[in-house]
């Protein structure tokens, strides 16, 4: 497919990245292109600039830190997440990212490029908003950074907003993850999913129900409770090809179950 | 560097070094399709699905209908006009061959490329691996299964 007529630059650094997004309302950063390439085909969405991220060594990189805190590049692909060994102080983090599409996606979409999209259908919001990560994110007036709560704002709508970038994704330690959805095929995209974390408290994150991934922190990891959390939510979620609303309410109880019962057996 | 929507490029595809002016909105699987000429890659569903445009860029198994061709600025491509040698299949294709592995051939590029990164990574790969390996490219005969004998047999 022939795209429409776009600008390409592909900046040195994080700085000339941000001058010539601030500078070009059209302008967009392309992070995998994973998603945005096949948009821009779809005309669905048409910039007029595209601002190469793929490049900038600043936005790379996963450290751990002596706490145990994980802070992951903006620009990490799903396959680098995969392979680090310092991701794996939070191992739920490797075996979600290589739950999602195939191997090629894998090897371009980024992490950044996963959560700023914000496609509700998409694995790594939830996964983040339950793990209590928080967002980093720059602009010309400066760097601030944000709880996922703050972060999703919307269906492909985050806190980023026009001439920022977002620079890192900050994980706290903690290993007692789970992740479960039910997909379209094997490793396809999410009709449902929830993730859970049980680290000191309980935090689940249910998505494909909203336009944002829905926190609950029930009292306890007991299913009932888990089970009653969610029904108390009085979520609508959308209905589809794939699933109904009342069908996608019951998937969520079912999942945020199986995603806790994960959790537990990583205790 | 400023945003243009125009610049020159310089890839290598199979050790051929090319240098051209290519516009920014330019796919990679059409620049190599159609700029060069090489149209052993094909394009099946242009949507980042099937997996028949799977190129090998700097290492990388990629989809090149999800990928600019301005964004191979520099790059060493793999494709699959550099699997034979002359006339002479590799092991691999050779494989393909002796298995049926191939219906109608659409999506053969893309498999032997998925093949050939996986085989690199993992030279001993189980029917499973090679399974999740090849996840990215349909085939569209579903001859799956004597593609996964060929893959399993080229890597024995």
């Amino acid at each position: 497919m022939l795209l429409r007529e776009v600008a390409y630059a592909r900046p040195a650094s994080i700085s000339e990245a941000l001058e010539i997004l601030a500078a070009d309302d059209g302008a967009r950063a392309l992070a995998g292109g994973q998603t945005l390439i096949n948009v821009m085909k779809a005309r669905a969405g048409s910039p007029d600039t595209l601002v190469d991220l793929n490049g900038l060594a600043d936005l790379k990189g996963i450290e751990l830190g002596p706490d145990g805190t994980l802070e992951i590049g903006a620009m990490s692909t799903y396959t680098e997440i995969m392979a680090s060994s310092e991701a794996r102080a939070r191992p739920i983090l490797g075996e979600v990212c290589a739950q999602i599409a195939d191997v090629q996606v894998r090897n371009r979409g980024t992490i950044g490029g996963n959560v700023c999209t914000n496609d509700p259908t998409n694995h790594l919001p939830p996964l983040l908003a339950a793990l209590g990560a928080r967002f980093t994110i720059v602009g010309a007036g400066g760097e601030r950074t944000v709880s996922s709560d703050d972060f999703f704002l919307g269906v492909y709508l985050t806190a980023v907003g026009a001439g920022e970038l977002l620079t890192k994704v900050t994980i706290p330690a903690g290993r007692n993850d789970g992740f479960a959805a039910v997909t379209l095929g094997v490793e396809g995209t999410c009709i449902a999913s929830a993730a859970a974390s049980l680290n000191g408290s309980v935090r689940i994150a249910l998505g494909c129900v909203d336009a944002v991934p829905v926190v609950l922190t029930p009292s306890s990891a007991d299913a009932d409770t888990v089970k009653q959390a969610v029904r108390d939510a009085n979520m609508e979620p959308p209905s589809d090809v794939h699933a109904s609303s009342e069908y996608r309410r019951h998937l969520a109880e079912v999942l945020a179950v199986r995603a806790i019962d994960q959790a537990r057996g990583a205790a | 560097m400023s945003a243009t929507t125009e610049r020159s490029i310089t890839v290598t595809i199979n050790g051929t070094r090319y240098e051209r002016e290519v516009e920014a909105r330019k796919l990679l699987i059409h620049f190599v399709r159609d700029d060069l000429d090489l149209t052993g890659s094909h394009i099946g569903c242009d949507t980042g699905n099937c997996g028949a445009c799977s190129l090998i860029v700097d290492g990388v198994l990629v989809k090149s209908c999800m990928m600019l061709a301005v964004q191979a600025d520099g790059a060493t491509i793999e494709s699959v006009e550099g699997l034979a040698d002359g006339d002479e299949l590799n092991k691999l294709q050779e494989s393909f061959r002796e298995h049926h592995a191939l219906q109608c051939g659409y999506c053969t590029p893309g498999m032997l490329m998925s093949a050939t990164a996986l085989l690199r990574a993992n030279p001993h790969p189980s029917e499973d691996e090679i399974k999740k390996a090849l996840q990215g490219n349909i085939c569209r005969c579903t001859g799956y299964w004597n593609i996964f004998e060929a893959v399993k047999a080229a890597a024995e």
